[in-house]
C-alpha cells in the first residue's frame, strides 16, 4: 500500500466531493418535480392537468341521443351540418342533469343575422338576407323553423315555439 | 409516546415515501387513449368562413378564456387589386360579435380564422427557460401553469401572436386544442360551434382521417412557411396576401 501511503489528502478531497455531489442529489431531488423528464423536457403530469379541465360543450353526439327528434329534423334540412351547441351555446351542465338545467331558447333576433345577414365578405355561395328589408321586423321563426329551415319543410315553423328566452 | 433513535431513523424515510406519493396524486386517467396513436392538426377552410364569431365565443366559454384574450380569432381581410400586399384587416374583438357589413366594392374580402398551429417544431417550446411550455407526444403545444414563471419569452417568440400572459394566473396561456375534449373523443369547441364546418380537427396519424384526402386533392398552406416551424394548422385556399 505504497501507493496510498501519503495520500490521505485525496482521500479528504474525494469525501467531500462525495458528500457534495450527494448534497446536490438530494436537494435536486426535492426540487425537480417527479414527472419531469417522463415525455421530455418537461413536467409530464401537466399534460394530464391539462386534460382534466372540464367540458362545457357537450358535443353533439350527446345532444342527440335524447333530442332524437330534433335531429331527425335537422337531419333532412339544410341546417344538417350545424351542430346543436352552434345555437344553442354549451350545454354540457344542462347533458349531466337535463331535468334541473334549462337551457333556455336563444334569440332568434340576435341568431339567425349572426350568419345569415347579407356581407359582402361572406362567401358568395352562402345563403345571405338583409334582415330588416327581408322581414320587416317579423321574427325569423314566424316562417323558417330554425332546424329545417327551409319554407314549406318536414316541420312547420310553429313546433320552434317561442323565439327569446 | 416514546420513539428510539433507532425507531426514528426507520419512520423518517417511510414517512417521505408516503409524502411523497401525496404529493404526486392521482393523475386523470383518459381510459383508450393513447398518446402515440395520433398527432393532432387542423384543417381550415377559407372559403366556408362566414365570419360568425361561433368558434370565439365558444372558446372563450369553452376554456375561460378572459376578456380581450384570444386562443382563437378570426380576421377578416380586404384586399384590393391593386395593393394587393397591403390587406386591410380587421378583427374587432376578435371577431367575438361578428363584423360589420361590408359593401360591394372593388376588393375582394375573406375572414381567417386563426389559432396556435401546434408547431411541430415550435419557437415557443425552444425559448422556454424552465421547461414550462412544450409538445405533447400526440402533437399538441401546451403550457404548465403550475411551472410557467410568466416570463413571457414565448410570447415574444410565436411568430402568429397565438400567446398571451394570463391577467390573473400570470402565466403564459394559450389553445390547448381543447386537450381535454379531443382525449375523450370529442372535438374542439371551436370546431364542434362552427355552423358551416370550415374548421375540422384532424389526427394526421389516423389513416382514416378525412384529412388525407384532402389534402391530396385541395390547394393548402400553413401560415409563415417560411420560417418552418412545422405548423399543422392547414388553411384551405389561403390568399398569398394573409401574414
Amino acid at each position: 500500500m505504497r501507493l496510498f501511503r501519503d495520500a490521505g489528502h485525496l482521500f479528504r478531497l474525494a469525501g467531500l466531493f462525495a458528500f457534495g455531489t450527494l448534497f446536490i442529489l438530494t436537494i435536486r431531488s426535492f426540487l425537480v418535480p417527479r414527472t419531469f423528464g417522463e415525455y421530455g423536457h418537461y413536467r409530464g403530469a401537466a399534460i394530464a392537468e391539462v386534460a382534466a379541465h372540464p367540458a362545457r360543450f357537450a358535443g353533439h353526439q350527446t345532444c342527440e341521443t335524447c333530442h332524437t327528434d330534433v335531429a331527425q329534423t335537422k337531419a333532412a334540412g339544410k341546417h344538417a351540418q350545424v351542430n346543436c351547441e352552434a345555437c344553442h351555446g354549451p350545454q354540457a351542465k344542462h347533458a349531466d342533469d337535463p331535468s334541473s338545467v334549462d337551457p333556455g331558447k336563444p334569440d332568434t333576433a340576435v341568431l339567425c343575422v349572426r350568419c345569415h345577414e347579407a356581407s359582402a365578405a361572406r362567401p358568395k355561395d352562402f345563403p345571405q338576407v338583409n334582415a330588416g328589408d327581408h322581414s320587416g321586423g317579423v321574427p325569423c321563426q314566424t316562417c323558417h323553423q330554425p332546424h329545417s329551415p327551409a319554407i314549406g319543410s318536414a316541420s312547420a315553423p310553429a313546433s320552434a315555439a317561442g323565439g327569446t328566452k | 409516546m416514546n420513539i428510539t433513535r433507532r425507531q426514528l431513523l426507520i419512520l423518517l424515510p417511510a414517512a417521505a415515501v408516503a409524502w411523497e406519493s401525496v404529493l404526486a396524486g392521482t393523475p386523470e386517467a383518459a381510459p383508450n387513449y393513447n398518446m402515440t396513436d395520433h398527432w393532432w392538426s387542423m384543417l381550415i377552410d377559407i372559403p366556408k368562413c362566414i365570419g360568425c364569431g361561433n368558434c370565439v365565443r365558444a372558446c372563450q366559454a369553452e376554456n375561460d378564456v378572459p376578456d380581450g384574450f384570444f386562443r382563437t380569432w378570426v380576421e377578416r381581410y380586404h384586399v384590393t387589386d391593386w395593393n394587393l400586399e397591403n390587406p386591410q384587416v380587421i378583427s374587432p374583438d376578435g371577431g367575438k360579435e361578428g363584423f360589420p357589413v361590408a359593401k360591394e366594392d372593388a376588393g375582394k374580402y375573406f375572414f381567417v380564422p386563426k389559432l396556435c398551429n401546434h408547431c411541430a417544431d415550435s419557437p415557443c417550446t425552444q425559448v422556454c427557460p424552465v421547461g414550462a411550455t412544450f409538445i405533447t407526444p400526440d402533437g399538441v403545444v401546451m403550457v404548465d401553469q403550475k411551472y410557467c414563471l410568466g416570463c413571457a419569452y414565448c410570447v415574444q417568440a410565436c411568430p402568429y401572436g397565438c400567446r398571451y400572459i394570463h391577467p390573473t394566473k400570470k402565466v403564459a396561456d394559450k389553445c390547448t386544442l381543447c386537450y381535454h375534449r379531443i382525449t375523450k373523443g370529442l372535438t374542439t369547441a371551436c370546431c364542434e360551434a362552427c355552423p358551416t364546418g370550415a374548421r375540422q380537427l384532424a389526427d394526421l396519424k389516423n389513416p382514416k382521417d378525412p384529412i388525407h384526402a384532402f389534402l391530396k386533392t385541395h390547394s393548402v398552406q400553413v401560415l409563415k412557411p417560411q420560417m418552418a416551424t412545422g405548423a399543422k394548422v392547414f388553411y384551405n385556399a389561403l390568399d398569398g396576401s394573409v401574414r
